[in-house]
């Protein structure tokens, strides 16, 4: 039963952790699908997690400060839009300007207004989001297989978790099954056909980065206001590039993306469990090793052991109308 | 005779190489202006002790050219990878490693005469930088990984790595915090305060030293490589064109892999700097930034060695004007100064074509009147 409860404990920190990771990836696939190539999910998830802590702290409301951080988000995106589809300026540029300014901002200004070394204040009970109990969770614990499933991986996960699981599908209903997204689809392969089609390139690509910045803004509330009490310096530790690699891997497809988020998630949970241990044969790896596991993981699956990636067809470039 | 129509080729080029980028950063600045009002300080107090800070005193003049030093380094490192469009963001651990390189060559080879010893140091910075920058060139060109990530990654890898040799390896065994021995003072880079005796100045101290001359060195090095040879040349068919660079038999892997290698290697002299001009040790994360800020650079500077320069003075400026900032305003901390990078890359990189077309447009009413008076 030891042995049972341990696999059921790092279940249920993989799918905790792999929760930004899954909002960030979704939320890379509606900008990617559409042709716009997002790094800046790192830099909006950081952001998102600063304006989360921070509209929660003042307006002692989680749900209020998780739709300024939405507010925020979806203006850092429409940034991007202006500089990199309006502007036709160079895409990765724009994001990069975006990530460290937002280091930079996150920080300097939680040290003006809070005075802590880039800390915010920590929230109470009342300013963040609690674990959720599903119904009869502790009725049932005692029952074999069932009740761990039910109890101990189910049951007692952030709001953010489940919210996360169930945008996969929905992610995969939009993309794949509405005309909305078979027109996202079209201006990521072929711009200037969709645009025979009487379609505004322009404002597709739009409506793509709006529906990112608020699926990313869930990523950086769940780290600042859920999983954290308060926001710190640098606390997305670059998972947006994780999601990012994990949607490359995934193909650019829902599905396959949220296999590789919650194959970083469990890397993760692992190394957690793994500092400290002594390994048969091995002995105790060193914790620096430990702790490179999710980049080191990142670096071998975008080398792509199942075959190269490719991406949608007009990724990466502006589009220009003909006159 | 008002038919004549001059043309936008005719703009000269001091307008889209000098004004375009100077109102790019007049912008960037206001933005940043107001942030620091955002913070609770005064933005125009700030400039003042910007200016003092870094010009006001031989002591703060020398740190702004020490900081330079780095900028230019880390900012010929990005603009070279960006001449084959690739984009090199790990400069920073490129220059942690290199900095490895620099220490174990200095510390193996010091009982050699001492201009040696220094090249051979340089020498290992940059075969350092140039093999952590190998990697991430290898699965760009092989496997299509993209360089943005990958880099990123090897940034975190690289900082990972050093701290693990830090703690268990390399580490001063007499000392607590994690950083290694001095090395032996006779092979210390001779610093500004030995010069400033000759020129008849006093100071205590100053981390200025002969790798500046080494970073002018660097950037007529960019400058001959990328322009004046047919591997540059080569180079920059791959950026511009891949397709058309293949067919002209010019293979993409080779130089996307020269590419990032020299890109790497520039980024590892920073170690050169810090290590063996000014801490004489590693130190847990001693590139502190200046890889990221690289990238500010280089886009400020448009790639190109004379727009380096300048970009990396200024930056030196606001670094050791901002170092005073932080000092004298308490609501302001390092991280503003990282803000405003993000915004002159914002700015001069991204938003480059913001306010071109009615800078240039103007230029060529203002000629065509003229042509036509």
């Amino acid at each position: 039963m030891e042995f049972l409860s341990d696999i059921a404990s790092l279940i249920n920190s993989t799918l905790r952790i792999s929760t930004p990771l899954v909002f960030a990836a979704m939320a890379g696939i509606f900008a990617e699908r559409s042709g716009v190539i997002d790094f800046s999910l790192e830099g909006k998830m950081l952001m998102a997690a600063f304006v989360a802590a921070v509209g929660s702290y003042y307006l002692g409301n989680p749900w209020l400060g998780l739709l300024l951080a939405i507010i925020v988000c979806v203006c850092l995106s429409m940034l991007h839009g202006f500089a990199s589809v309006t502007h036709k300026g160079d895409q990765v540029v724009s994001c990069v300007a975006i990530n460290i300014l937002i280091i930079g901002l996150t920080t300097a200004l939680a040290a003006a207004w809070f005075g802590q070394a880039g800390l915010t204040p920590t929230l109470n009970e009342d300013q963040r989001f609690l674990e959720i109990h599903l119904p009869f969770a502790d009725a049932l614990r005692d029952i074999p297989v069932i009740g761990t499933l039910y109890s101990d991986i189910l049951s007692g996960h952030y709001v953010f978790v489940y919210l996360a699981y169930l945008s996969v599908p929905l992610v995969f209903w939009i993309v794949f099954k509405t005309s909305f997204g078979l027109r996202l689809r079209a201006v990521g392969e072929n711009p200037s056909a969709v645009d025979t089609a009487g379609i505004n390139v322009f404002t597709m690509r739009y409506k793509a980065l709006a529906i990112n910045g608020v699926l990313i803004a869930f990523a950086g509330a769940h780290l600042s206001t859920a999983v954290n009490a308060n926001f710190f310096r640098e606390m997305s530790a670059g998972r947006g590039y994780l999601a990012l690699a994990a949607m490359i891997f995934g193909k650019w497809h829902p599905k396959t993306a949220l296999i590789a988020c919650l194959l970083f998630g469990f890397t993760d949970a692992l190394q957690i469990r793994l500092q400290g241990v002594e390994l048969p044969a091995i002995g105790e790896i060193p914790v620096q090793l430990i702790q490179a596991l999710p980049y080191i993981l990142t670096v071998v699956l975008l080398a792509g052991f199942v075959g190269k990636a490719i991406a949608p067809n007009a990724i990466g470039q502006p589009y220009i109308k003909e006159r | 005779m008002s038919n004549i129509v001059v043309d936008k080729s005719k703009v000269p080029w001091w307008v889209s190489n000098v004004i375009v980028p100077l109102v790019n950063l007049t912008l960037a600045l206001l933005v940043s202006g107001l942030f620091v009002f955002i913070a609770g300080e005064n933005p125009i107090e700030a400039v003042k002790l910007i200016i003092y800070g870094s010009f006001g005193y031989i002591q703060g003049f020398a740190y702004t050219l020490y900081y330079t030093t780095n900028f230019i380094f880390t900012g010929l490192a990005f603009a070279v990878a960006f001449h084959c469009r690739l984009f090199n963001i790990g400069g920073e651990g490129q220059a942690y490693i290199g900095g490895l390189g620099v220490f174990l060559v200095a510390i193996n080879l010091s009982f050699l005469p001492v201009p040696i010893v220094w090249l051979l140091a340089i020498f290992g910075a940059f075969l350092f930088g140039a093999a952590w920058a190998y990697i991430p060139a290898y699965l760009q060109s092989k496997r299509g990984s993209h360089v943005v990530i990958t880099t990123i990654m090897f940034n975190f890898i690289a900082s990972s790595l050093m701290i693990f040799l830090l703690v268990d390896v390399i580490r001063d065994t007499n000392q607590m915090a994690p950083h290694t021995v001095k090395l032996p003072e006779e092979i210390w880079l001779p610093s500004f305060e030995a010069f400033s005796g000759i020129l008849g100045i006093k100071i205590r101290y100053s981390p200025l030293n002969l790798t500046f001359l080494l970073a002018i060195a660097s950037l007529f090095f960019v400058w001959f490589l990328v322009w004046k040879t047919k591997w540059g040349y080569e180079m920059r068919a791959v950026g511009y064109n891949t397709q058309a660079a293949i067919y002209a038999g010019i293979s993409p892997h080779k130089n996307i892999i020269i590419a990032m290698c020299i890109s790497g290697g520039l980024a590892g002299l920073l170690g050169v700097n810090e290590i063996l001009g000014v801490s004489h040790k590693i130190q847990a994360g001693f590139p502190a930034g200046y890889g990221f800020t690289g990238i500010a650079v280089a886009l400020m500077g448009r790639n190109h060695p004379i727009g380096i320069l300048p970009a990396a003075f200024l930056f030196g400026i606001l670094y050791q004007g901002g170092s005073e900032v932080t000092f004298e305003m308490p609501n302001i901390t390092r991280y503003m100064f990282v803000a405003v990078q993000g915004l002159i890359i914002l700015f001069s990189g991204a938003l480059e074509n913001l306010f071109r077309p009615q800078i240039e447009s103007f230029f060529v009413r203002r000629l065509n009147r003229e042509v036509n008076a």
